[in-house]
Protein backbone atom coordinates (compact mmCIF):
# COMPACT_ATOMS: atom_id res chain seq x y z
CA UNK A 1 0.00 0.00 0.00
CA UNK A 2 1.25 3.66 -0.48
CA UNK A 3 2.22 5.00 3.00
CA UNK A 4 1.20 8.89 3.77
CA UNK A 5 1.93 11.32 6.63
CA UNK A 6 -0.22 14.23 6.90
CA UNK A 7 1.55 17.60 6.43
CA UNK A 8 1.55 19.70 9.85
CA UNK A 9 -2.04 22.14 9.58
CA UNK A 10 -0.41 25.03 9.82
CA UNK A 11 1.74 23.77 6.32
CA UNK A 12 -2.14 22.90 4.74
CA UNK A 13 -3.37 26.48 5.98
CA UNK A 14 -0.61 28.10 3.92
CA UNK A 15 -1.57 25.93 0.92
CA UNK A 16 -5.45 26.98 1.45
CA UNK A 17 -4.48 30.85 1.66
CA UNK A 18 -7.53 32.89 1.26
CA UNK A 19 -9.71 29.92 -0.11
CA UNK A 20 -12.77 30.73 2.35
CA UNK A 21 -14.81 27.33 1.63
CA UNK A 22 -13.20 23.78 0.79
CA UNK A 23 -14.14 20.12 -0.03
CA UNK A 24 -12.81 17.57 1.35
CA UNK A 25 -11.75 14.43 0.00
CA UNK A 26 -10.37 10.93 2.15
CA UNK A 27 -9.22 7.55 0.59
CA UNK A 28 -10.98 4.58 2.02
CA UNK A 29 -7.94 2.33 1.09
CA UNK A 30 -5.01 3.38 1.83
CA UNK A 31 -5.03 6.74 3.44
CA UNK A 32 -7.48 5.13 6.01
CA UNK A 33 -5.03 2.78 7.46
CA UNK A 34 -2.96 5.24 7.19
CA UNK A 35 -4.89 7.55 9.39
CA UNK A 36 -4.54 10.08 7.32
CA UNK A 37 -7.38 10.27 4.54
CA UNK A 38 -10.12 7.72 6.28
CA UNK A 39 -13.92 9.55 7.46
CA UNK A 40 -11.72 10.08 11.23
CA UNK A 41 -9.59 12.26 9.71
CA UNK A 42 -11.54 13.97 7.13
CA UNK A 43 -13.85 14.68 9.66
CA UNK A 44 -11.33 16.13 12.33
CA UNK A 45 -9.73 18.19 9.43
CA UNK A 46 -13.54 19.87 8.67
CA UNK A 47 -13.41 21.05 12.27
CA UNK A 48 -10.11 22.26 12.52
CA UNK A 49 -10.56 24.32 9.53
CA UNK A 50 -13.83 25.61 10.91
CA UNK A 51 -12.35 26.47 13.66
CA UNK A 52 -10.09 28.67 11.40
CA UNK A 53 -12.84 30.40 10.10
CA UNK A 54 -13.03 28.46 6.59
CA UNK A 55 -16.43 26.69 5.37
CA UNK A 56 -16.33 23.30 4.56
CA UNK A 57 -18.04 23.05 1.50
CA UNK A 58 -18.98 18.87 1.68
CA UNK A 59 -16.52 16.04 2.21
CA UNK A 60 -16.30 12.54 0.57
CA UNK A 61 -14.21 9.74 1.10
CA UNK A 62 -13.50 7.54 -2.12
CA UNK A 63 -13.56 4.05 -2.16
CA UNK A 64 -9.77 3.95 -3.33
CA UNK A 65 -8.59 7.59 -3.82
CA UNK A 66 -6.63 7.00 -6.86
CA UNK A 67 -9.36 5.33 -8.68
CA UNK A 68 -10.17 8.76 -11.54
CA UNK A 69 -13.36 6.64 -12.63
CA UNK A 70 -14.79 6.21 -9.23
CA UNK A 71 -13.47 10.48 -8.27
CA UNK A 72 -15.61 10.97 -11.36
CA UNK A 73 -18.38 9.37 -10.52
CA UNK A 74 -18.69 10.70 -6.77
CA UNK A 75 -17.80 14.63 -8.18
CA UNK A 76 -20.76 14.30 -10.62
CA UNK A 77 -22.90 13.23 -7.35
CA UNK A 78 -21.47 15.93 -5.52
CA UNK A 79 -21.48 18.51 -8.08
CA UNK A 80 -23.04 21.52 -6.34
CA UNK A 81 -20.94 21.12 -3.12
CA UNK A 82 -17.89 20.79 -5.45
CA UNK A 83 -19.24 24.39 -7.23
CA UNK A 84 -19.49 25.74 -3.99
CA UNK A 85 -15.84 25.27 -2.50
CA UNK A 86 -13.30 27.54 -3.95
CA UNK A 87 -10.52 24.32 -3.18
CA UNK A 88 -10.55 21.11 -3.35
CA UNK A 89 -8.44 19.51 -0.22
CA UNK A 90 -7.11 16.23 -0.68
CA UNK A 91 -6.48 13.89 2.25
CA UNK A 92 -4.53 10.81 0.23
CA UNK A 93 -1.43 10.14 -1.61
CA UNK A 94 0.01 12.22 -4.63
CA UNK A 95 -1.77 9.44 -6.82
CA UNK A 96 -5.12 10.32 -4.56
CA UNK A 97 -4.58 14.36 -5.26
CA UNK A 98 -4.18 13.87 -9.10
CA UNK A 99 -6.45 11.74 -9.11
CA UNK A 100 -9.01 14.28 -8.11
CA UNK A 101 -6.99 16.89 -10.10
CA UNK A 102 -8.13 14.67 -13.24
CA UNK A 103 -11.80 14.90 -12.69
CA UNK A 104 -12.19 18.88 -11.56
CA UNK A 105 -10.98 22.17 -12.82
CA UNK A 106 -10.92 23.76 -9.75
CA UNK A 107 -7.70 24.42 -7.47
CA UNK A 108 -6.51 21.25 -5.76
CA UNK A 109 -4.09 20.90 -2.47
CA UNK A 110 -2.75 18.07 -1.11
CA UNK A 111 -3.23 17.43 2.60
CA UNK A 112 -0.41 14.34 3.05
CA UNK A 113 3.21 13.55 2.29
CA UNK A 114 3.32 10.61 0.07
CA UNK A 115 6.18 8.20 1.35
CA UNK A 116 6.48 5.04 0.20
CA UNK A 117 5.10 1.70 -0.81
CA UNK A 118 4.88 -0.02 2.08
CA UNK A 119 4.03 -3.35 3.97
CA UNK A 120 2.14 -3.06 6.82
CA UNK A 121 4.18 -4.84 9.90
CA UNK A 122 1.91 -4.50 12.26
CA UNK A 123 -1.23 -1.90 12.84
CA UNK A 124 -0.17 1.53 11.44
CA UNK A 125 3.83 0.30 11.13
CA UNK A 126 4.93 0.10 7.83
CA UNK A 127 7.82 -0.72 5.82
CA UNK A 128 9.49 0.13 2.40
CA UNK A 129 10.32 -3.35 0.82
CA UNK A 130 9.76 -2.94 -2.79
CA UNK A 131 10.76 0.64 -5.31
CA UNK A 132 8.66 -0.08 -8.84
CA UNK A 133 11.87 -0.72 -10.42
CA UNK A 134 9.65 -3.00 -12.83
CA UNK A 135 12.97 -5.15 -13.25
CA UNK A 136 12.25 -7.91 -10.50
CA UNK A 137 15.49 -9.66 -9.19
CA UNK A 138 14.06 -11.55 -6.45
CA UNK A 139 14.53 -14.82 -7.62
CA UNK A 140 18.30 -14.20 -6.87
CA UNK A 141 17.80 -12.57 -4.22
CA UNK A 142 16.16 -14.65 -1.44
CA UNK A 143 13.32 -12.47 -2.16
CA UNK A 144 14.87 -10.02 -0.20
CA UNK A 145 15.19 -6.53 -2.81
CA UNK A 146 18.66 -4.75 -3.00
CA UNK A 147 17.21 -2.05 -4.53
CA UNK A 148 15.44 -1.08 -1.50
CA UNK A 149 16.14 -2.43 1.39
CA UNK A 150 19.99 -1.84 0.78
CA UNK A 151 20.27 2.42 0.81
CA UNK A 152 22.46 2.46 -1.92
CA UNK A 153 20.26 0.12 -3.84
CA UNK A 154 23.37 -2.00 -5.22
CA UNK A 155 23.30 -5.07 -6.63
CA UNK A 156 26.60 -7.51 -5.90
CA UNK A 157 27.08 -7.59 -2.04
CA UNK A 158 27.07 -6.03 0.93
CA UNK A 159 29.15 -2.08 0.56
CA UNK A 160 31.77 -1.63 3.27
CA UNK A 161 29.22 0.61 5.45
CA UNK A 162 27.62 -1.94 6.64
CA UNK A 163 28.41 -3.21 10.60
CA UNK A 164 27.24 -6.45 12.29
CA UNK A 165 23.81 -6.42 10.14
CA UNK A 166 23.02 -2.49 10.34
CA UNK A 167 23.06 0.41 7.96
CA UNK A 168 25.57 2.94 7.76
CA UNK A 169 22.60 5.19 7.45
CA UNK A 170 21.18 4.53 10.20
CA UNK A 171 21.94 2.10 13.09
CA UNK A 172 18.36 1.12 13.17
CA UNK A 173 17.93 -0.13 9.74
CA UNK A 174 19.19 -3.88 8.88
CA UNK A 175 21.75 -3.83 6.01
CA UNK A 176 19.76 -5.59 3.00
CA UNK A 177 22.68 -7.45 1.54
CA UNK A 178 23.07 -8.94 4.90
CA UNK A 179 19.71 -10.29 5.54
CA UNK A 180 20.01 -11.53 1.88
CA UNK A 181 23.12 -13.56 2.55
CA UNK A 182 21.69 -15.18 5.91
CA UNK A 183 18.68 -15.79 3.62
CA UNK A 184 20.54 -17.59 0.96
CA UNK A 185 22.69 -19.14 3.54
CA UNK A 186 19.39 -21.34 4.92
CA UNK A 187 18.30 -21.82 1.94
CA UNK A 188 21.99 -23.51 0.96
CA UNK A 189 22.09 -21.39 -1.72
CA UNK A 190 24.85 -18.76 -0.87
CA UNK A 191 26.43 -19.53 -4.44
CA UNK A 192 23.71 -17.44 -5.49
CA UNK A 193 25.61 -14.28 -4.22
CA UNK A 194 28.63 -14.86 -6.20
CA UNK A 195 26.50 -14.47 -9.25
CA UNK A 196 27.75 -11.18 -10.84
CA UNK A 197 25.00 -9.02 -11.77
CA UNK A 198 25.32 -6.04 -14.36
CA UNK A 199 24.61 -2.57 -14.44
CA UNK A 200 20.84 -2.33 -13.85
CA UNK A 201 18.23 -0.64 -16.50
CA UNK A 202 16.89 2.10 -14.70
CA UNK A 203 14.72 2.80 -17.18
CA UNK A 204 12.94 -0.40 -17.27
CA UNK A 205 9.80 1.50 -16.76
CA UNK A 206 9.89 4.61 -19.02
CA UNK A 207 8.88 7.52 -16.52
CA UNK A 208 6.05 8.17 -16.63
CA UNK A 209 4.98 4.79 -16.41
CA UNK A 210 2.25 3.94 -18.34
CA UNK A 211 0.51 0.65 -18.79
CA UNK A 212 -2.39 -1.24 -20.00
CA UNK A 213 -3.22 -4.77 -19.54
CA UNK A 214 -2.84 -6.93 -22.88
CA UNK A 215 -6.36 -7.93 -23.01
CA UNK A 216 -7.67 -4.24 -22.76
CA UNK A 217 -5.40 -2.93 -25.52
CA UNK A 218 -6.77 -2.01 -29.05
CA UNK A 219 -4.67 -2.15 -31.98
CA UNK A 220 -1.70 -4.32 -30.41
CA UNK A 221 1.24 -3.38 -28.48
CA UNK A 222 0.72 -0.15 -26.84
CA UNK A 223 1.24 0.38 -23.16
CA UNK A 224 3.94 0.20 -20.79
CA UNK B 1 47.59 2.34 -29.16
CA UNK B 2 48.43 4.77 -26.57
CA UNK B 3 47.56 8.05 -26.44
CA UNK B 4 48.09 9.30 -23.22
CA UNK B 5 49.85 13.03 -22.14
CA UNK B 6 48.36 14.55 -25.49
CA UNK B 7 48.50 17.49 -23.42
CA UNK B 8 51.61 17.82 -22.62
CA UNK B 9 51.77 15.73 -18.64
CA UNK B 10 54.36 13.43 -18.68
CA UNK B 11 54.86 10.15 -16.38
CA UNK B 12 57.72 10.76 -14.55
CA UNK B 13 57.08 7.57 -12.12
CA UNK B 14 56.53 3.68 -12.78
CA UNK B 15 53.42 3.06 -13.07
CA UNK B 16 51.75 0.71 -9.40
CA UNK B 17 51.50 -2.18 -12.17
CA UNK B 18 54.96 -2.04 -13.34
CA UNK B 19 55.84 -2.27 -9.45
CA UNK B 20 53.87 -4.49 -8.77
CA UNK B 21 54.56 -7.20 -11.18
CA UNK B 22 58.57 -6.21 -10.27
CA UNK B 23 57.60 -8.12 -7.02
CA UNK B 24 58.42 -4.75 -5.19
CA UNK B 25 56.54 -3.74 -2.15
CA UNK B 26 54.35 -1.27 -2.99
CA UNK B 27 53.98 2.02 -1.23
CA UNK B 28 51.50 4.56 -1.15
CA UNK B 29 50.37 7.29 0.28
CA UNK B 30 47.13 9.84 0.66
CA UNK B 31 46.10 12.84 -0.38
CA UNK B 32 42.80 14.42 0.92
CA UNK B 33 41.58 17.43 -1.54
CA UNK B 34 40.65 20.44 0.18
CA UNK B 35 37.23 21.67 0.55
CA UNK B 36 37.50 24.84 -1.15
CA UNK B 37 39.99 26.52 -3.54
CA UNK B 38 42.99 27.26 -1.69
CA UNK B 39 45.26 24.00 -2.79
CA UNK B 40 48.48 25.03 -1.31
CA UNK B 41 48.69 22.94 1.85
CA UNK B 42 47.44 20.01 -0.86
CA UNK B 43 50.26 21.22 -3.03
CA UNK B 44 52.64 20.86 0.02
CA UNK B 45 51.73 17.29 0.82
CA UNK B 46 52.32 16.34 -3.03
CA UNK B 47 55.49 17.64 -3.26
CA UNK B 48 56.26 16.23 0.27
CA UNK B 49 55.11 13.01 -0.99
CA UNK B 50 55.92 12.17 -4.17
CA UNK B 51 59.66 10.61 -4.24
CA UNK B 52 58.99 8.88 -0.69
CA UNK B 53 55.65 6.90 -1.82
CA UNK B 54 55.50 4.98 -5.02
CA UNK B 55 52.12 6.88 -5.55
CA UNK B 56 48.99 8.68 -4.26
CA UNK B 57 45.53 8.06 -3.45
CA UNK B 58 43.45 10.89 -4.23
CA UNK B 59 39.97 10.27 -2.17
CA UNK B 60 36.44 11.07 -4.34
CA UNK B 61 34.39 13.16 -2.00
CA UNK B 62 35.26 11.61 0.85
CA UNK B 63 32.78 10.58 3.64
CA UNK B 64 30.47 12.48 1.19
CA UNK B 65 31.55 15.65 2.19
CA UNK B 66 32.25 18.42 -0.95
CA UNK B 67 35.76 18.44 -1.69
CA UNK B 68 38.13 19.80 -4.67
CA UNK B 69 37.74 17.35 -7.30
CA UNK B 70 40.07 13.85 -7.36
CA UNK B 71 40.33 14.09 -11.27
CA UNK B 72 41.84 17.17 -10.67
CA UNK B 73 44.11 16.56 -7.93
CA UNK B 74 45.53 13.65 -10.45
CA UNK B 75 46.43 15.66 -12.67
CA UNK B 76 48.37 18.04 -10.38
CA UNK B 77 50.53 15.06 -8.60
CA UNK B 78 51.38 14.25 -12.33
CA UNK B 79 52.22 17.79 -13.23
CA UNK B 80 54.52 17.81 -10.40
CA UNK B 81 55.86 14.65 -11.05
CA UNK B 82 54.11 12.27 -8.80
CA UNK B 83 52.13 9.20 -9.32
CA UNK B 84 48.45 9.31 -8.55
CA UNK B 85 45.88 6.59 -8.14
CA UNK B 86 42.44 8.16 -8.08
CA UNK B 87 39.63 7.40 -6.43
CA UNK B 88 36.19 6.33 -8.25
CA UNK B 89 32.94 6.57 -6.42
CA UNK B 90 29.57 5.69 -7.79
CA UNK B 91 27.76 7.87 -5.34
CA UNK B 92 27.89 11.20 -7.24
CA UNK B 93 27.94 10.27 -11.00
CA UNK B 94 26.44 8.07 -13.57
CA UNK B 95 28.23 5.70 -15.85
CA UNK B 96 28.33 8.27 -18.86
CA UNK B 97 29.55 10.87 -15.89
CA UNK B 98 32.28 8.23 -15.07
CA UNK B 99 32.91 7.03 -18.62
CA UNK B 100 33.49 10.40 -19.98
CA UNK B 101 35.64 11.10 -17.08
CA UNK B 102 38.14 8.23 -16.94
CA UNK B 103 38.39 9.06 -21.18
CA UNK B 104 39.48 12.10 -19.84
CA UNK B 105 41.89 10.74 -17.14
CA UNK B 106 43.11 8.63 -19.70
CA UNK B 107 44.94 10.90 -22.32
CA UNK B 108 46.20 12.95 -19.25
CA UNK B 109 48.40 9.85 -18.28
CA UNK B 110 46.44 8.68 -14.78
CA UNK B 111 47.07 4.77 -15.24
CA UNK B 112 45.79 3.44 -11.90
CA UNK B 113 42.20 3.61 -10.53
CA UNK B 114 40.87 2.81 -6.91
CA UNK B 115 36.97 1.62 -7.63
CA UNK B 116 34.61 2.03 -4.67
CA UNK B 117 31.19 2.19 -3.99
CA UNK B 118 30.78 5.40 -2.05
CA UNK B 119 29.71 6.29 1.30
CA UNK B 120 26.16 6.80 1.61
CA UNK B 121 25.13 10.73 1.19
CA UNK B 122 23.48 10.81 4.68
CA UNK B 123 26.67 10.27 6.46
CA UNK B 124 27.87 13.15 4.67
CA UNK B 125 27.50 17.50 4.20
CA UNK B 126 24.80 17.40 1.46
CA UNK B 127 22.43 15.53 3.51
CA UNK B 128 19.60 16.55 0.83
CA UNK B 129 21.61 15.69 -2.46
CA UNK B 130 20.57 12.98 -4.27
CA UNK B 131 22.49 9.84 -4.32
CA UNK B 132 23.15 8.54 -7.40
CA UNK B 133 24.75 4.77 -7.35
CA UNK B 134 23.91 4.13 -11.02
CA UNK B 135 27.00 1.10 -10.74
CA UNK B 136 28.50 0.19 -7.91
CA UNK B 137 32.10 -1.29 -7.42
CA UNK B 138 31.69 -4.33 -8.87
CA UNK B 139 29.72 -3.28 -12.09
CA UNK B 140 32.89 -0.08 -12.12
CA UNK B 141 35.65 -2.55 -12.04
CA UNK B 142 33.85 -4.62 -15.21
CA UNK B 143 33.31 -1.08 -17.01
CA UNK B 144 37.20 -1.22 -17.33
CA UNK B 145 36.66 -4.26 -19.62
CA UNK B 146 34.46 -2.87 -21.83
CA UNK B 147 36.27 0.06 -22.15
CA UNK B 148 39.63 -2.20 -22.84
CA UNK B 149 37.83 -4.02 -25.67
CA UNK B 150 37.11 -0.54 -27.07
CA UNK B 151 33.45 -0.04 -26.00
CA UNK B 152 31.43 1.64 -23.89
CA UNK B 153 28.82 1.02 -21.26
CA UNK B 154 25.85 1.67 -24.00
CA UNK B 155 27.05 -0.93 -26.14
CA UNK B 156 28.57 1.33 -28.36
CA UNK B 157 32.00 1.28 -29.96
CA UNK B 158 34.58 4.42 -28.90
CA UNK B 159 37.15 5.35 -31.19
CA UNK B 160 40.02 3.48 -29.40
CA UNK B 161 40.46 1.42 -26.38
CA UNK B 162 41.24 2.62 -22.93
CA UNK B 163 43.51 0.72 -20.25
CA UNK B 164 43.98 1.38 -16.46
CA UNK B 165 45.27 -0.93 -14.04
CA UNK B 166 41.59 -1.04 -11.96
CA UNK B 167 42.14 -1.87 -8.24
CA UNK B 168 39.28 -1.98 -5.53
CA UNK B 169 39.29 -2.45 -1.84
CA UNK B 170 38.64 -4.91 0.53
CA UNK B 171 37.65 -4.86 4.58
CA UNK B 172 39.20 -7.57 6.66
CA UNK B 173 37.30 -6.77 9.92
CA UNK B 174 34.07 -6.35 8.34
CA UNK B 175 31.43 -8.04 10.13
CA UNK B 176 29.86 -10.59 9.02
CA UNK B 177 33.13 -11.37 7.49
CA UNK B 178 31.53 -13.96 4.78
CA UNK B 179 29.52 -11.70 2.66
CA UNK B 180 32.96 -9.25 2.80
CA UNK B 181 34.71 -12.08 0.99
CA UNK B 182 31.95 -12.72 -1.43
CA UNK B 183 32.30 -9.44 -2.91
CA UNK B 184 36.09 -9.66 -2.87
CA UNK B 185 35.86 -12.76 -4.83
CA UNK B 186 33.57 -10.84 -6.87
CA UNK B 187 35.79 -7.83 -7.73
CA UNK B 188 38.50 -10.15 -8.68
CA UNK B 189 36.55 -12.09 -11.40
CA UNK B 190 35.34 -8.89 -12.66
CA UNK B 191 38.65 -7.49 -13.10
CA UNK B 192 40.16 -6.08 -9.72
CA UNK B 193 44.11 -6.36 -10.13
CA UNK B 194 45.28 -5.14 -7.08
CA UNK B 195 43.36 -4.60 -3.35
CA UNK B 196 43.89 -1.78 -0.81
CA UNK B 197 42.79 -3.09 2.79
CA UNK B 198 40.38 -0.93 4.77
CA UNK B 199 42.72 0.16 7.61
CA UNK B 200 43.84 -3.00 9.98
CA UNK B 201 44.98 -2.78 13.07
CA UNK B 202 45.06 -6.16 14.57
CA UNK B 203 47.64 -7.72 12.72
CA UNK B 204 47.40 -11.42 13.85
CA UNK B 205 44.00 -11.33 12.11
CA UNK B 206 45.05 -9.79 9.16
CA UNK B 207 47.51 -12.67 8.67
CA UNK B 208 45.07 -14.80 8.79
CA UNK B 209 42.87 -13.19 6.08
CA UNK B 210 46.34 -12.71 4.08
CA UNK B 211 46.65 -16.48 4.39
CA UNK B 212 43.21 -16.85 2.62
CA UNK B 213 43.50 -13.73 0.52
CA UNK B 214 47.04 -15.04 -1.35
CA UNK B 215 44.78 -17.87 -3.29
CA UNK B 216 43.36 -14.97 -5.50
CA UNK B 217 45.38 -13.74 -8.61
CA UNK B 218 46.08 -10.01 -7.47
CA UNK B 219 48.02 -8.17 -5.31
CA UNK B 220 46.96 -6.70 -1.68
CA UNK B 221 48.19 -3.56 0.13
CA UNK B 222 47.61 -3.19 3.67
CA UNK B 223 45.92 -0.33 4.99
CA UNK B 224 47.37 1.58 8.03
CA UNK B 225 45.27 4.74 8.93
CA UNK B 226 47.38 6.75 11.60
CA UNK B 227 46.42 6.67 15.19
CA UNK B 228 46.81 10.59 16.77
CA UNK B 229 44.84 10.31 19.85
CA UNK B 230 43.72 7.02 22.11
CA UNK B 231 39.99 9.03 21.58
CA UNK B 232 40.21 8.75 17.70
CA UNK B 233 40.63 5.16 18.55
CA UNK B 234 37.99 4.66 20.59
CA UNK B 235 35.69 6.68 18.03
CA UNK B 236 36.70 4.68 15.23
CA UNK B 237 35.90 1.53 17.05
CA UNK B 238 32.30 2.79 17.93
CA UNK B 239 31.70 4.55 14.53
CA UNK B 240 33.66 3.30 11.88
CA UNK B 241 32.28 0.26 10.23
CA UNK B 242 34.74 -2.34 8.78
CA UNK B 243 37.88 -0.86 11.68
CA UNK B 244 39.00 -2.49 14.88
CA UNK B 245 41.65 -0.88 16.96
CA UNK B 246 42.56 -3.90 19.27
CA UNK B 247 42.32 -2.82 23.16
CA UNK B 248 46.13 -3.34 23.44
CA UNK B 249 46.80 -0.32 20.74
CA UNK B 250 44.22 1.81 22.56
CA UNK B 251 46.02 1.32 25.74
CA UNK B 252 49.09 2.47 23.92
CA UNK B 253 47.93 5.78 22.83
CA UNK B 254 46.03 6.15 26.34
CA UNK B 255 49.65 5.69 27.85
CA UNK B 256 51.09 8.23 25.72
CA UNK B 257 53.26 11.32 27.69
CA UNK B 258 51.18 14.40 27.53
CA UNK B 259 51.14 15.71 23.57
CA UNK B 260 53.20 13.17 22.77
CA UNK B 261 50.02 10.78 20.99
CA UNK B 262 51.60 11.54 17.45
CA UNK B 263 54.85 10.19 18.33
CA UNK B 264 52.80 6.65 19.77
CA UNK B 265 50.68 6.49 16.63
CA UNK B 266 54.04 6.97 14.26
CA UNK B 267 55.47 4.17 16.33
CA UNK B 268 52.47 2.03 15.92
CA UNK B 269 52.23 2.87 12.61
CA UNK B 270 56.45 2.01 11.55
CA UNK B 271 56.11 -1.20 14.09
CA UNK B 272 52.96 -2.37 11.79
CA UNK B 273 55.05 -1.96 8.46
CA UNK B 274 58.14 -3.09 9.72
CA UNK B 275 55.93 -6.17 10.64
CA UNK B 276 54.36 -6.39 7.01
CA UNK B 277 57.37 -6.48 5.36
CA UNK B 278 59.33 -8.50 7.64
CA UNK B 279 56.37 -11.67 7.22
CA UNK B 280 55.66 -10.65 3.98
CA UNK B 281 52.34 -10.29 5.30
CA UNK B 282 51.06 -7.90 1.88
CA UNK B 283 52.47 -6.80 -1.49
CA UNK B 284 52.64 -3.12 0.30
CA UNK B 285 50.84 -0.54 2.40
CA UNK B 286 48.85 2.09 1.84
CA UNK B 287 49.62 4.57 4.57
CA UNK B 288 46.57 7.36 5.57
CA UNK B 289 47.92 9.77 7.98
CA UNK B 290 44.21 11.54 7.40
CA UNK B 291 45.41 15.56 8.22
CA UNK B 292 48.99 14.95 9.27
CA UNK B 293 50.26 13.83 5.56
CA UNK B 294 53.24 16.15 6.89
CA UNK B 295 54.52 12.94 9.35
CA UNK B 296 54.90 10.41 6.41
CA UNK B 297 58.26 10.55 6.20
CA UNK B 298 59.00 10.47 9.66
CA UNK B 299 56.81 7.38 9.62
CA UNK B 300 58.82 5.90 6.51
CA UNK B 301 62.22 6.74 8.42
CA UNK B 302 61.46 5.26 11.45
CA UNK B 303 59.62 2.11 9.55
CA UNK B 304 63.49 2.14 7.62
CA UNK B 305 61.84 2.18 4.49
CA UNK B 306 63.30 4.21 1.47
CA UNK B 307 61.43 3.28 -1.87
CA UNK B 308 64.81 3.89 -3.46
CA UNK B 309 66.20 1.30 -1.56
CA UNK B 310 63.55 -1.74 -2.24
Amino acid sequence: MIITKQKPFEVVLEELGDAKSVFLVGCGDCATLCETGGEDQVKEMGQKLESEGKKVAGSVVLEVGCHELDAKKQFRVQKDEIAEADVILVMSCGAGTQAARAVTDKPVFPANDTLFLGNILRYGNFEEKCSLCGDCILDETGAICPVTRCHKGILNGPCGGTDKGKCEVDPDKECGWTLIYQQLEKEGRVEAMKEYRPAKNWNAVLKPGNFVIPSRRKGGDEGE
Amino acid sequence: MRVSNVLGIENKKPSIEEILDSGKFLVSGEIGPPKGPDIEEMIGHIDLLKDRVHAMNITDNQSSVMKYPSLATALIILEHGGEPILQVTCRDRNRMAIESDLLFAYTRGVRSVLCLTGDSVPVGDHKECKSVFDLESVQLLNLFRTMEEGNDMGGNEMNGPVKFFPGAIVTPEADPLEPQLLKFEKKVEAGARWFQTQAIYDMDHFAKFMKGAREYPVKIQAGLVLLVSAGMAKYMNKNVPGVFVPDELVGEMAASEKGKALDTGIRIMARQIKRIREENLADGVHIMAIGKEGVVPRILEEAELDINDL
